[in-house]
């Protein structure tokens, strides 16, 4: 039966997918407001976009954000691929339920909770060790916690597709263990290590209950200083910012999908042309095919 | 196979293990450990359960105050139950809308699909917090939707919706609808349409095929849908705080102002260790089963 793609059906995409998009078009739109009064239109203006360019705390703000965001995802990204290799690759060892126990349970709690967790042993460590300050390093930590959780799905499912065989056939190639790794799986699991440091990237950059929790008196990253002046109702100026915001993010999740589509389209390519080159008579063995169409994927 | 009994494996296993035994498990014993501390005016704001008294000996004291406070005091229970009432609606709103789009999306034409799946996913990467702060512009009195409402004659007042708790659903159903459709998604796509077919050859009317043969098909869909959503609806604080009443319950809320505004720390550890038990524990506990029945 052919699949039915009704009108129903297209109405029902329009209306749901829209819905999600109206607040977001919205707020871009009175961005370009010249009105101070957030809901009156006064024409087009930039003005807000200049005044952003003045405003030396939000401009800080966003710099700590970017340190922290790129800090953590750094942080996460290693934790978790090695946390998501020894769950996939090593079937038992002392402390592998608590490993895996602690690596999904960030998914599940909230954050409110996990914060003030942190925050109770941060200050009793502040109060024993007088170490460490609240300020960039705890909120650091903070956000690594619940990011290596991301990090480890995602590399987890792509560990778990990557055909081990391939490693396998490196070693009897006389390459030890670590180095078959390196040089077969490690390629094949990175577009999920690359994506898995972007999530983590952008849910440092996005997280306001963790740093509130982990930011001393001086610190404040873009989303609390974003926070408190939404508190006190819509602004233009953040409406402005969340514009930018949104543009980047979104400019930059297409290009990174373009871009690894491409690359799992090389890759299957590449993985198709060993197949052939195996099963063709002239090569009877693995030895001289696979490895060299796998070396370089990406 | 040989290597992985190698002692050289801890240099993978170690790092993450310990870094999340200190920055995620310890916390939760220390916070248990507070719950029963009593709130004291100094820095840190609690004392130590553990004294030792003239002779050297150590002497644990645990002040059960602050979880009789959960019972008998009426805010923590009716902020449990809210918090439950609110996040078990939003899902269910939640699964009567994403139903539909999910399944329309299952029918679309594979390269629609594709644009289809990136539409969805896009508001996952944009800031959360930007994207409740965008929904108030929408739902203000003076928002788009009642500027719509009033032009259509459908109201001859505006709607007040902010700051109410209709603000809080809509705010949640917005924000968690992208993670409803795209497990619903991803079962609807792997069903089989010739399951259909026969249905309908065996003489079953288009609603019945659905009801015998894609519900229950899509069921783990629903489940993985309905846990994303629920999970983070309970213990929300950005949705309550910005568009919710001055006086809501969300736990999520209760527990920050519990910390940041009362200052009582034991009590806000006791809310948040009553939090992990009652609804955290049992989630992890169904999630652990059902993966072990999978891998089974």
């Amino acid at each position: 039966m052919r699949r039915q793609f009704s009108a129903l059906h297209i109405a029902i995409l329009c209306l749901g997918i829209g819905v999600l998009y109206v607040p977001i078009v919205v707020l871009v739109g009175y961005s370009f407001n010249a009105s101070p009064l957030v809901n009156v239109w006064g024409g087009f203006s930039t003005i807000w976009y200049s005044r952003l360019l003045h405003h030396q705390s939000l401009l800080d703000s966003a710099l700590l954000s970017l340190d922290v965001a790129v800090c953590a995802a750094s942080i996460a990204v290693v934790l978790g691929t090695l946390a998501a290799i020894a769950l996939v690759r090593f079937a038992r060892f002392p402390g592998r339920f608590l490993l895996s126990a602690m690596v999904t349970a960030p998914l599940v709690m909230p954050e409110v909770i996990t914060g003030i967790a942190l925050l109770l042993l941060f200050v009793s460590l502040l109060h024993t060790f007088s170490w460490p300050h609240r300020g960039f390093l705890t909120i650091v930590f903070a956000h690594a916690t619940f990011c290596i959780a991301y990090v480890t799905v995602t590399v987890q499912s792509r560990l778990h597709g990557a055909d081990q065989s391939l490693e396998e056939a490196a070693m009897d190639l006389g390459a030890g263990p670590a180095r078959a790794f390196i040089d077969i799986t490690l390629p094949l699991i990175a577009p999920a290590i690359v994506s898995g440091w972007l999530l983590s990237f952008t849910l440092s950059l996005d997280d306001l209950v963790s740093s509130s929790f982990m930011a001393g008196p001086s610190t404040n990253t873009l989303p609390m200083l974003i926070y408190s002046k939404v508190k006190l109702g819509l602004s233009p100026v953040i409406n402005a910012l969340a514009t930018l915001i949104i543009v980047a993010v979104g400019a930059g999740v297409i290009c990174a999908g373009w871009m690894m589509r491409r690359a799992e389209a090389r890759h299957e390519l590449e993985m198709r042309e060993a197949e052939r080159l195996n099963a063709a008579p002239r090569v009877p063995d693995v030895r001289e095919g696979v490895p060299r169409a796998v070396r370089s994927p990406s | 196979m040989n290597r992985t009994r190698h002692p050289r494996r801890w240099l993978i296993i170690l790092p993450p293990l310990l870094f999340l035994l200190i920055f995620f498990l310890v916390p939760f014993f220390y916070t248990l450990k507070i719950s029963f501390a009593e709130s004291v005016i100094r820095i840190p704001p609690f004392t130590d359960i553990f004294t030792r008294t003239a002779d050297h000996r150590l002497h644990l004291t645990l002040d059960l105050n602050n979880f009789r406070r959960l019972f008998t005091e009426e805010l923590y229970g009716l902020a449990y139950l809210f918090s439950l009432r609110t996040a078990f609606f939003s899902t269910l709103i939640c699964l009567l809308l994403g139903y539909p789009i999910a399944y329309a999306m299952s029918r679309a034409p594979r390269a629609t699909q594709k644009v289809l799946l990136l539409a969805i996913i896009l508001p996952f990467w944009t800031s959360f917090l930007l994207r409740v702060y965008a929904l108030e512009a929408v739902i203000q009195n003076d928002g788009i939707l009642n500027m719509l409402l009033l032009r259509l004659g459908l109201i001859s007042h505006p709607l007040v919706i902010m700051h109410t708790n209709l603000a809080i659903y809509i705010g949640i159903i917005y924000s968690y609808l992208p993670y409803m459709v795209l497990p619903l998604f991803a079962t609807l796509q792997k069903l089989d349409p010739a399951l259909l077919e026969a249905a309908s050859d065996l003489g079953s009317p288009p609603w019945r095929a659905f009801l015998d043969v894609t519900l229950p098909l899509s069921l783990p869909g629903i489940i993985a849908g309905s846990m994303l959503v629920f999970i983070p609806a309970v213990g929300e604080f950005v949705i309550p705080s910005l568009l919710g009443g001055p006086g809501n319950l969300m736990i999520g809320r209760v527990l920050w102002d519990e910390f940041f505004t009362n200052h009582d720390w034991p009590v806000a550890s006791a809310v948040a260790i009553a939090f992990v038990v009652l609804l955290v524990g049992p989630i992890a506990i169904y999630q652990y089963f059902s993966a072990r029945h999978l891998e089974s």
